[in-house]
């Protein structure tokens, strides 16, 4: 089981996270386009390399936390400007 | 002379050996096959049986030949046996114990005269892919085909009956992880020790030492004394490092680890992990290679060294290396004659063996034919590469060395030593190995910093931590030896001994086009048997890559994959932690004949005997429900409203206070996930109820708005599901019931109307909100109360209901109200496809409002018309009931809907249903048939309203007169867990009355004033509680505990309990930030664990490494513990460890009892009362 390190718990294992997927930024819905809407709901790059995705650490501080992760050895980039 | 006659009543035993590892003062013994044998302490099931003469120990698979010792290892495929109830044991491992039954498998009627032996003439018609291209047709036959093949299924009988012992499954961590312990192991062991790791060290067999037992008996006990002596290098013999995953997350296997238990599982978190597991020997190919007689250098060397015995009479040796030529010495000195050492080195070679149930001659390249019972080969290694491919590594072929070696990409944190890594002196290994122990807990200590570092529970820098060490001793080079590349003679034999494979077998698969390792190896299941390629992988390999004229390294190998060894199910699944959730009330559910329904976690009364009499009690009078598992979310802070108004459909910015609203929420897509309603009890807060299984679901989708997409809305949301129990109190004189017992509420039907909430006081017990909302389509009002008074509470109601018929009611009679009243349920009338237009909930969309969670997903639904119709359907025919699920037809015969809810409607005398149906088939009126799962197809009439009963409400319109007040019992409080002995009354809760002191002891906490503050991570709050996240500042009069960047648990004893709200209250009103104070008193189970072993006990159900210098005095961090989300706070009483142990209140009996089961071996015990109180400052 690979580890996670929380910004805010320190490493633990990702069983403690919920995945939430890569970042996709809410189009504003009063001026989205049908094909624009189903995009940020369905469509994901799903790269073979780094991918920037939301983790929620539901076991522990209970902090959404965005992770860099590379998807090729599942390593974890660590973020700029951590909280801790 | 016919060395086969002399068989089975020899005496095999030699004089005393400098490094044999039996007891010859302690015989044991055991039954083969009905005869009873006699073996010493310390013999395997093998040695033993070989010190009697013993030759044939099994029958192979496919042909039932018979098989001897090979490798007298644990990975010998000759040697599975039955050992009393458990098949497959691996006969040259397991030890022999007095008593013991052991057997042969798979043989009729024995194993000397097995008749399925004459598979062996068919054998040229059984070649690879017989049993797949034979018994493929034709497919009505496979039930005869299935019964017939399983009469050929290799392996031993399981007993239908649950042996004694039991399987255990924990965590564990290492700095340094060592699988293995030959003399590289050892060394890498001590080195890491000796810079202050913490080492475990893991032992296939059941000595340390490696291939110096019985090469360099005196070096293995030196090493191995002082390993066992190192205080920190834990060590695990009989035991296998069997998988590597992420992070190197390991799982040891710990064998027979001590009495009563049968395996464990160790999930094992390595900072560093050394592989070092040494060299297997391979055998040759050759005809008659599988003989018993004929066995591998390294066994004939374990046989006489390890267990004094001879392995045979008259030996031929083929050696290509020095291990060979040792092991002929090794023979000469057990008094085996050694007719001849053939040395490949020099071009000799071995092309034959004669004999059927033994060796009887040995026949040479140049014709020679050696009459002799015994034929050692040495032929070279294969590298258990395993770990290092789990690791990312791949290993590369030197023909040199006619073995892989690591390529050297393994992970960060893996490291290769020993035999696996190149040859040497034992010198040189050792020297190799300190090296590389030495680097692996460099790493390890960096990590471990690292982690000191990352983590909020120290109590600040990292000074406790080892200091990094410099002095990393450079890592020596392992020379390669030159061996020559010696796989298969000029003849044809046995390569894959467990699964019958031969190298013609191999050959004809890559004539039938299976021409690459890994297809062959599907085709023909080499390498796929009990041994997984350990003896068998490099002669397949070069069998292949000879058929297909490419090199080794050309051909590659197949993959390594987890386990290496073998692991039982029964040590995967290991002890059952599967949490269980129960309210309040459920010990009276069970006095009173509650039938419990498993809804998710909770076990709730489904029903009490008749759910249709209930039905009616709530119709015609009153009943009461235990509706507790309802999820409770309460909200806090002046941007609710915005926070309502996006995720629910609905309008919220005008609820007043002392009103409730129901809501549906949608995801993005705008399917309906769960719905419930929600109360305004002040001018910024609320209180959100959900649906019983969305409780979590909805609680992160709030935290994914607050946190994600609005951090500027100042919201606090506090889970307080157990907080409260909830009861609901339906029925016709539901007004008249709750009226007798509450006080300060108005309850007359001007006063307290429809969709109205009031707080006050019930039954004597401060604090409950009720209110006023029609689930059941009756007057009704939900009671919530503090959970510590939730049997109280129940019980006052049917008292004070007596005259009135109040009735109990379940899960089952509210399913029927709900479903007569027409009202949906999330889940069940709904799926994950269900968008809020298809759910009935048109009236709740309001698109005019900017934006909510799915609003451009229902605009295009609404413009569009898209998907199905939540109806109500009655059968034509009242007393069918359609089963939930059954298919609506179309008028052309295809699917047009179906039924999602079906009952008897005890009020109604027929049957009702919901359904979902094509907009088409949808229309109020009309027929549409319904197939029910017996095929048969029944009509069932749309209505035009869901609701079967009272459509427009007017039960709901109850305008009867609330009673007087009535006395009830003086409220006592109570906690989640059991009390066990005598009881006392502490301050209103019911406690224990007296003190069961043990050395490793669980106390139960529920008094405890624990009150939740939520405030900026940095204010005046923070700044005033002086506690960060982590960490645990011990007050005056409380304890505040860091339990979150933002939140804060305060807790205290029972006696200062007003005092520390107001203190509270005052400080968060008087700070200019958003901050919260919740109260959880009641919402929690809180326990302490104390004693010396209290972290080897949470180790069992817990994955966090404990230690000390991660998790010191004074420490607070949350995670799981046995499936539940738990805070531990470790406050340690002088050198005792302790820890206060805090979860959700429904959850707290199951983690008690869990934790009671895990730590009865260690001694844990339910302590009774604290010492002295619920001292905790």
């Amino acid at each position: 089981m690979m580890q996670l390190s929380c910004p805010w718990c320190g490493p633990r294992n990702v069983n403690e996270f919920h995945h939430d997927g890569p970042l996709h930024r809410r189009p504003d819905p009063a001026a989205t386009t049908v094909d624009e809407w189903r995009h940020y709901l369905y469509i994901r790059q799903n790269p073979h390399g780094v991918v920037e995705e939301r983790w929620y650490h539901a076991a522990g501080c209970r902090k959404f936390l965005i992770v860099k992760r590379d998807t090729r050895t599942n390593t974890v980039i660590p973020a700029e400007g951590e909280p801790r | 002379m016919n060395l086969s006659r002399t068989r089975t009543t020899l005496d095999r035993r030699i004089a005393p050996q400098p490094g044999e590892v039996i007891d010859r003062s302690t015989p044991v013994e055991f039954t083969w096959n009905g005869r009873t044998h006699t073996g010493f302490r310390g013999d395997t099931i093998a040695s033993a049986l070989a010190a009697a003469g013993v030759r044939v120990y099994s029958r192979s698979m496919k042909y039932h030949r018979p098989r001897g010792l090979l490798s007298a290892t644990m990975h010998d495929p000759g040697c599975m046996v039955q050992v009393d109830g458990d098949p497959n044991v691996r006969g040259a491992h397991r030890l022999i114990e007095d008593g013991m039954k052991v057997s042969s498998q798979n043989t009729w009627p024995s194993l000397e005269m097995d008749v399925r032996g004459v598979n062996q003439l068919a054998g040229r018609f059984l070649g690879p892919g017989f049993y797949y291209k034979t018994f493929i047709k034709p497919q009505r036959l496979w039930p005869v085909y299935e019964t017939v093949l399983r009469q050929f299924v290799h392996g031993g009988r399981l007993s239908r009956t649950p042996g004694p012992e039991a399987y255990d499954k924990r965590h564990a961590h290492a700095d340094v992880l060592v699988a293995g312990g030959g003399p590289a192991g050892l060394a890498a062991a001590l080195a890491a020790a000796e810079r202050g790791a913490r080492v475990m060290l893991v032992e296939e067999g059941h000595q340390l030492g490696g291939h110096l037992r019985w090469s360099d008996p005196e070096t293995a006990a030196n090493l191995a004394r002082r390993v066992t002596q190192a205080e920190n290098i834990q060590v695990l013999t009989n035991a296998t490092v069997a998988a590597r995953y992420d992070d190197n997350w390991c799982a040891v296997v710990q064998r027979h680890p001590e009495p009563g238990v049968a395996e464990r599982l160790l999930k094992t978190r390595a900072r560093s992990l050394v592989v070092a597991p040494g060299l297997l020997e391979r055998s040759y190919v050759f005809e008659g290679n599988d003989t018993p007689g004929v066995m591998l250098s390294t066994a004939a060397r374990s046989l006489v060294n390890l267990y004094g015995v001879a392995p045979g009479e008259r030996a031929v040796v083929f050696s290509a290396n020095p291990d060979g030529d040792a092991a002929a010495q090794d023979l000469g000195r057990a008094g085996v004659e050694v007719v001849r050492l053939v040395d490949a080195r020099a071009g000799q070679d071995v092309v034959r063996v004669r004999g059927r149930k033994t060796v009887e001659s040995v026949e040479l390249a140049d014709g020679t034919r050696l009459e002799a019972d015994l034929l050692v080969t040495a032929t070279g290694w294969t590298a258990p590469t395993s770990l290092l491919n789990m690791s990312g590594d791949v290993p590369v072929y030197e023909p040199r060395a006619a073995r892989f070696l690591p390529g050297g990409q393994a992970g960060p944190g893996v490291y290769a030593t020993g035999g696996i890594a190149g040859d040497g002196s034992t010198d040189q290994l050792i020297a190799h190995g300190d090296a590389t122990g030495a680097a692996a807990a460099a790493h390890a200590s960096g990590i471990r910093r690292e982690h000191a570092r990352a983590v909020p529970t120290t109590a600040g820098g990292s000074e406790a931590v080892t200091p990094a060490d410099a002095s990393v001793p450079a890592l020596p080079d392992l020379a390669v030896e030159e061996h020559p590349e010696l796989f298969r003679s000029s003849t044809h034999g046995m390569v894959d001994f467990s699964e019958d494979v031969s190298s013609k077998d191999l050959y004809s698969a890559v004539a039938e086009g299976y021409d690459s390792a890994e297809l062959a190896k599907r085709f023909t299941t080499v390498t796929m048997g009990p041994t997984q390629g350990k003896h068998e992988l490099m002669n397949a390999i070069a069998v292949i890559a000879d058929a297909t004229g490419t090199t080794i390294a050309q051909t590659g190998t197949t993959t390594w994959r987890p386990m290496y060894a073998p692991v039982t199910l029964g040590a995967l699944a290991g002890p059952s932690h599967d949490p269980v959730r129960y309210s309040e009330i459920q010990s009276w559910h069970e006095a009173n004949g509650a039938v419990p329904l498993v809804a998710g976690q909770w076990i709730r009364p489904e029903h009490y005997g008749d759910p249709e009499a209930e039905v009616r009690a709530v119709r015609e009078g009153v009943g009461i429900i235990d509706v507790s598992p309802i999820g409770k979310l309460d909200l806090r802070g002046p941007d609710v409203p915005k926070l309502l108004e996006t995720v629910y459909t609905n309008k919220w910015s005008r609820l007043d206070v002392g009103r409730v609203r129901y809501g549906a929420m949608c995801r993005e897509d705008g399917v309906v996930f769960d719905d419930g309603v929600t109360a305004r009890l002040g001018e910024d807060h609320y209180l959100m109820s959900t649906t019983s299984s969305g409780a979590a679901a909805v609680w992160e989708w709030l935290e994914t708005w607050l946190q994600a997409e609005h951090p500027e809305w100042r919201v606090h949301v506090t889970p307080v599901t157990t907080a409260y129990t909830s009861i609901n109190v339906a029925g016709p004189h539901a007004r008249r019931l709750v009226s007798r017992l509450a006080e300060g509420i108005d309850l007359s039907a001007e006063a307290f109307g429809y969709m109205r909430v009031r707080t006050g006081r019930v039954a004597g017990v401060d604090d409950c909100i009720v209110w006023r909302i029609g689930f059941t389509g009756e007057l009704s009002y939900e009671l919530h109360v503090p959970a510590s008074y939730g049997l109280h509470v129940w019980e006052a109601l049917l008292e004070a209901g007596q005259d009135l018929g109040v009735t109990p009611f379940g899960v089952e009679a509210q399913r029927v109200l709900r479903l007569e009243k027409g009202h949906l349920i999330v889940g069940q009338d709904t799926d994950g496809l269900t968008q809020a237009y298809s759910a009935g909930l048109d009236w709740a969309i309001k698109l005019d409002k900017p934006d909510f969670a799915g609003k451009p997903e229902l605009a295009w639904q609404r413009e569009h018309g898209g998907g199905t119709r939540l109806v109500a359907l009655q059968p034509v025919d009242p007393d069918i009931v359609p089963a939930e699920a059954s298919q609506v037809l179309r008028p052309d015969g295809r699917i047009g809907g179906r039924i999602t809810s079906s009952r008897h409607s005890p009020t109604l005398g027929r049957s009702v249903c919901l359904g979902q149906l094509e907009p088409s088939l949808a229309a109020a009126g009309s027929v549409v048939d319904v197939r029910l799962p017996d095929g048969r197809t029944v009509q069932a009439t749309v209505m035009d309203r869901l609701a079967h009963l009272d459509p427009d409400g007017s039960r709901l319109e109850n305008d009867s007169v609330p009673d007087e007040p009535r006395a009830h019992p003086t409220p006592l409080a109570r906690g989640p867990l059991s009390v066990t002995g005598p009881t006392a009354e502490l301050r209103g809760w019911q406690v224990a009355g007296e003190h069961r002191p043990a050395e490793l002891s669980l106390t139960d906490y529920a008094p405890v004033v624990k009150v939740s503050v939520r405030a900026e991570p940095t204010g005046a709050v923070a700044t005033a509680l002086q506690a960060r996240f982590g960490r645990v500042h011990r007050g005056e009069n409380t304890l505040v505990v860091g339990s979150g960047p933002d939140e804060w648990l305060i807790l205290a004893e029972p006696c200062n309990s007003t005092r520390v709200l107001a203190d509270l209250d005052r400080l968060t009103s008087e700070a200019d930030e958003q901050a919260s104070v919740v109260d959880l008193t009641h919402g929690r189970a809180m326990f302490r664990l104390t004693g010396r072993e209290v972290t080897e006990l949470l180790a069992s159900v817990c994955a966090l490494d404990l230690s000390g210098d991660l998790v010191p005095d004074c420490a607070a961090l949350r995670t799981t513990v046995a499936g539940v989300v738990t805070d531990l706070v470790r406050l340690d009483e002088g050198a005792r460890p302790s820890y206060l142990l805090h979860c959700e209140r429904s959850s707290g009996a199951y983690l008690v009892e869990t934790l009671l089961a895990t730590g009865r071996d260690r001694g844990l015990m339910d302590a009774g009362a604290p010492v002295g109180g619920f001292v905790i400052t």
